[in-house]
């Protein structure tokens, strides 16, 4: 026993129980209610048995996406990453003992500007629908307006999450409808939802559908003066134009794809950026850049006086855990890739979906890519028999199949959401469609 | 002194030139769709090596030192939790996986709901909210929704003026009116609750130990009070850590709860997260819970979804999976039994610490601690030593300083919280650097600190021009 007893005799205390006199015997416990501790071992065994009655995405070919793709994690982001100096450590509120941290994440910070054509970002959010939700917020802080206007193709999550971040100060969300020709933004319509009141627009390209949004300066054009938010793919801006060339004001996003694992949909990583002259109503932790003593480059939090410890009610969020390690796996995996690596997954996962969407356009049963416009990795298939008995004849023959959509979009009937990214090889999607033929 | 931080100059990512050539070929895309640049530099795998490898010995973590951070629950993180989540079962799990390919996911969550469920005395948990802020963001959705449903418009959130930023930040992003009652003698004021709360009250949030580390001993009375004007009682779970086996917040007769999965149940923090944030609510306010609710039919795991009164989603899927997966490992790891004795030692840790400190700091509010408590480094003013200064300095002797300058109701605070991972011998040592600190020549208390990666950092310069990217540097 280490010294506990000297501790207590110490505090003039002949138990521990003495320290908790102060805890009424009306609200006290005898004991919490769970089993006895076990040993690590057991414990490894025991979790390990529980886990394999999951079958993997690295166990069968799996084309699941519609926010959450699998990429390759160069095993450099898992080296860095399980550096305890980082993982190990709290928000870097004392910036003289977490320059290293800090400076990580002004790195991805930095990084996100580069991808987005932003000019600030934050060091995130918890995921790209929290992101969302605070982008929102944001539009109506700055316009004062308090509408919000959003895309109805969107994942149904967040939908739900956007709601719920509006119905604080009472935002109203109006969404606009899709080109059932082109999977594109149908402008016209959301033209006619603009008012007065609009406080932002927000779109997303690639889209839900995995539609390259080719119109977004008319987007821009008829926004008027609502803000614009872009939601983007982060590995898409490899090749594609950035948002911030077409006059975006925030940009949001999924950050997952940058290095970190699918991890059954968490950790994830909520990226947020804007220009210059919005940041001091921007949500969330930043990194900026000074000097210290002795006058040598370095790095700390700042624009605390928006955050929550120092402004209380006033903040402009309530977050203070965010997903900071996930932003240092983006910014190792952005820096390994470099340009040429980062647009070469880009093009693998162009060229993959290509080749899928060729092959199965091929099948009688199938219409596939079920929209016109151009598509970045991903695409609707559509499928003449029940998707459901598509979705299990796949799982039968040890093929993951895409993400079903009709109970969210009734009108696009029986069809799924394909995605592929590097790790599909050819042979994952010769399976993919031999299968898909042998449905019936 | 006894600590001396890597210093390197490590130039930006962005700042290097390529060290390896253009390659690649050209995008299948539409020429019109693609961008002029990309100004990511192309470097070899050595270099980013070394760059981020030289930056984390540039940062301070629990495993480098004593880490007193109040409220923060720096605690070790065991490392088996670190192996247990880097399994390729769980790693490479898609979250809209089909029900049936994700069987032991789903078991995992569905017996955390039910651990953190009897561990916080309450009915039902959602594992969803991705941090404590969210819980308590959660928690609001579902008070809020639970008065609309008696017919109640409740705008008012009241709340101790000793209460984590977080609470008044998130009542007021829910769009309620934050009402701060002062406390007194650290404790709640019966008389000022009483007052403040009505029929406006949508809820009561609190944390109990406060954040003073004192305990609320009139929590039942508390209670009583706040439902009786019909409002909710929320607990604010940051401070968990001194209660396990002692009470629960359900004994407490808290309505709504949250877990810091990040501090009480020791899955890492990461620099700044993934945290996780479950609720755990009452009875009556299940059917409020978000959805899907992780289900068991007593042969399989499912998603329950249709639960026409839920608050919807507070984000995507069910959870930040890692680290719910690190605190079931560790649960488990502990057990009930271990669990009461974590906090049994924090809060032994605690009381023994504060007492060595006492003469060489102030330490207001007398009586017992629990899992933290507040000294206040005022009388080193007229020496022109500030509290900012002794956090700064205590790093030279490779401790991460504590929590200053809050909570707000003690001057110059120092908010201490050991954790039950401190020996006897670390906890003598600090307070023994702590005498050394105020009894130092005061100009290098406040030039610390020396053995830092850098000196003194001008954060108020940063703040008035500010400069948040590499893009922001150039102009």
């Amino acid at each position: 026993m280490d010294s506990e007893e000297e501790m207590l005799r110490s505090l003039d205390m002949k138990s521990i129980d003495e320290l908790f006199e102060d805890i009424p015997e009306d609200v006290s416990v005898e004991e919490i209610g769970l089993p006895p501790g076990k040993s690590e071992m057991e414990v490894l065994n025991d979790i390990e048995a529980v886990l394999s009655r999951n079958k993997s995405i690295s166990e069968m070919p799996a084309f699941l996406g519609g926010g959450v793709y699998n990429h390759y994690v160069p095993a450099l982001v898992d080296e860095i990453l399980s550096r305890s100096e980082f993982y190990t450590s709290y928000t870097p509120y004392q910036p003289e003992a977490s320059q290293g941290m800090l400076q990580a994440l002004f790195e991805y910070q930095s990084m996100i500007c580069e991808l987005t054509g932003m000019e600030a970002a934050n060091t995130s959010m918890y995921d790209w629908s929290t992101a969302i939700g605070e982008a929102a917020l944001m539009a109506a802080r700055l316009t004062r307006k308090s509408e919000i206007i959003v895309p109805r193709a969107m994942h149904w999550d967040k939908h739900s999450v956007l709601a719920n971040y509006c119905k604080g100060p009472g935002i109203r969300v109006r969404a606009f409808d899709y080109d059932k020709e082109t999977g594109k933004i149908d402008i016209e319509h959301l033209s006619s939802l603009i008012s007065d009141n609009t406080a932002g627009v927000y779109f997303e390209s690639p889209n839900f559908f995995g539609i390259i949004e080719d119109e977004v300066d008319a987007v821009k054009d008829v926004s008027g003066d609502a803000m614009l938010i872009a939601g983007i793919n982060p590995i898409s801006l490899a090749l594609l134009k950035p948002p911030g060339d077409h006059g975006a004001d925030v940009v949001v996003g999924e950050g997952q794809m940058l290095g970190s694992y699918p991890s059954f949909g968490g950790p994830l990583l909520g990226i947020f950026a804007c220009l210059q002259k919005h940041v001091r109503k921007m949500p969330g932790r930043v990194i900026g850049i000074t000097d210290d003593a002795d006058g040598k480059r370095a790095f700390c939090m700042t624009l605390q006086t928006r955050e929550q410890h120092i402004r209380r009610e006033k903040a402009t969020s309530n977050i203070c855990s965010n997903e900071s390690l996930m932003a240092i796996a983006s910014a190792v995996y952005i820096s390994v890739l470099g340009r040429n690596g980062l647009r070469k997954v880009a093009n693998e996962c162009v060229a993959r979906t290509k080749e899928a969407a060729r092959r199965i356009g091929t099948l009688d049963d199938y219409l596939a890519p079920a929209f016109s416009a151009e598509y970045f990795n991903e695409f609707v298939v559509k499928s003449k028999v029940s998707y459901d008995a598509v979705h299990r004849h796949l799982l039968h023959s040890g093929i993951h199949g895409g993400l079903p959509l009709k109970s969210h979009f009734p009108e696009l009937e029986e069809s799924a959401l394909f995605a592929f990214t590097e790790v599909h090889t050819t042979s994952d999607i010769d399976r993919l469609v031999w299968a898909l033929e042998g449905v019936r | 002194m006894s600590y001396r931080q890597a210093r390197y100059e490590v130039p930006l990512i962005l700042e290097l030139e390529d060290t390896v050539g253009e390659d690649g070929p050209e995008s299948e895309l539409p020429q019109p769709l693609l961008r002029d640049e990309l100004r990511i530099p192309n470097l070899r795998e050595s270099q980013v090596t070394r760059h981020y490898f030289r930056l984390s010995q540039m940062n301070f973590g629990v495993d480098t030192g004593f880490y007193p951070l109040g409220s923060c629950t720096m605690k070790h993180t065991p490392k088996i939790l670190e192996r247990v989540a880097s399994s390729p079962k769980a790693k490479f799990l898609h979250p809209e996986q089909d029900w049936s390919t994700v069987q032991g996911a789903l078991q995992i969550l569905y017996e955390l709901q039910g651990m953190l469920a009897t561990l916080g005395g309450v009915h039902s948990v959602t594992l969803q909210p991705a941090a404590g802020a969210q819980g308590e963001f959660t928690g609001l959705l579902i008070a809020r929704a639970h008065h609309e449903d008696n017919g109640e418009k409740r705008t008012q959130v009241v709340l101790p003026d000793s209460a984590h930023g977080t609470n008044p930040a998130s009542a007021a992003m829910m769009g309620f009116d934050v009402i701060e009652i002062p406390s007194s003698e650290g404790r709640v004021d019966l008389s000022a609750l009483e007052k403040a709360v009505g029929e406006k009250t949508a809820a009561f949030m609190i944390t109990n130990p406060n954040t003073l580390g004192l305990f609320e001993s009139d929590i039942l009375e508390i209670a009583r009070i706040v439902h009786d004007a019909g409002a909710v009682l929320y607990y604010d779970g940051a401070n968990l850590n001194a209660i396990m086996g002692r009470t629960n917040p359900g004994r407490m007769r808290f309505d709504i709860v949250h877990f810091n999965l990040h501090k009480t149940f020791a899955t890492p923090h990461g620099g700044g997260g993934p945290g996780a944030g479950p609720i755990g609510v009452v009875e009556r306010l299940d059917e409020y819970l978000p959805v899907p609710v992780v289900a068991y039919d007593g042969e399989r795991y499912y998603l329950e979804h249709d639960r026409p009164k839920s608050i919807g989603k507070v984000r995507s899927y069910l959870g930040n999976f890692a680290v719910l997966l690190k605190a079931y490992a560790y649960i488990k790891l502990q057990g009930g039994d271990g669990l009461k004795r974590v906090s049994d030692r924090a809060v032994l840790n605690s009381n023994y610490l504060s007492s060595k400190l006492e003469g060489v700091l102030d330490i207001p509010y007398n009586g017992l601690r629990k899992h933290e408590f507040v000294a206040s480094a005022s009388c080193l003013k007229e020496r022109g030593v500030r509290a900012k200064d002794v956090c700064k300095r205590l790093i030279d002797f490779g401790f991460h300083p504590p929590t200053a300058y809050f909570p707000q109701l003690v001057d110059e605070a120092l908010m201490i919280e050991p954790t039950e991972s401190e020996t006897k011998e670390t906890l003598d040592r600090f307070a023994e650097v702590m005498r050394e600190i105020v009894n130092e020549d005061p100009e290098i208390t406040r030039s610390a600190p020396h053995n830092a990666s850098v000196k003194r950092v001008d954060d108020v310069a940063a703040a008035r021009k500010p400069v948040l990217s590499f893009k922001m540097m150039g102009r």
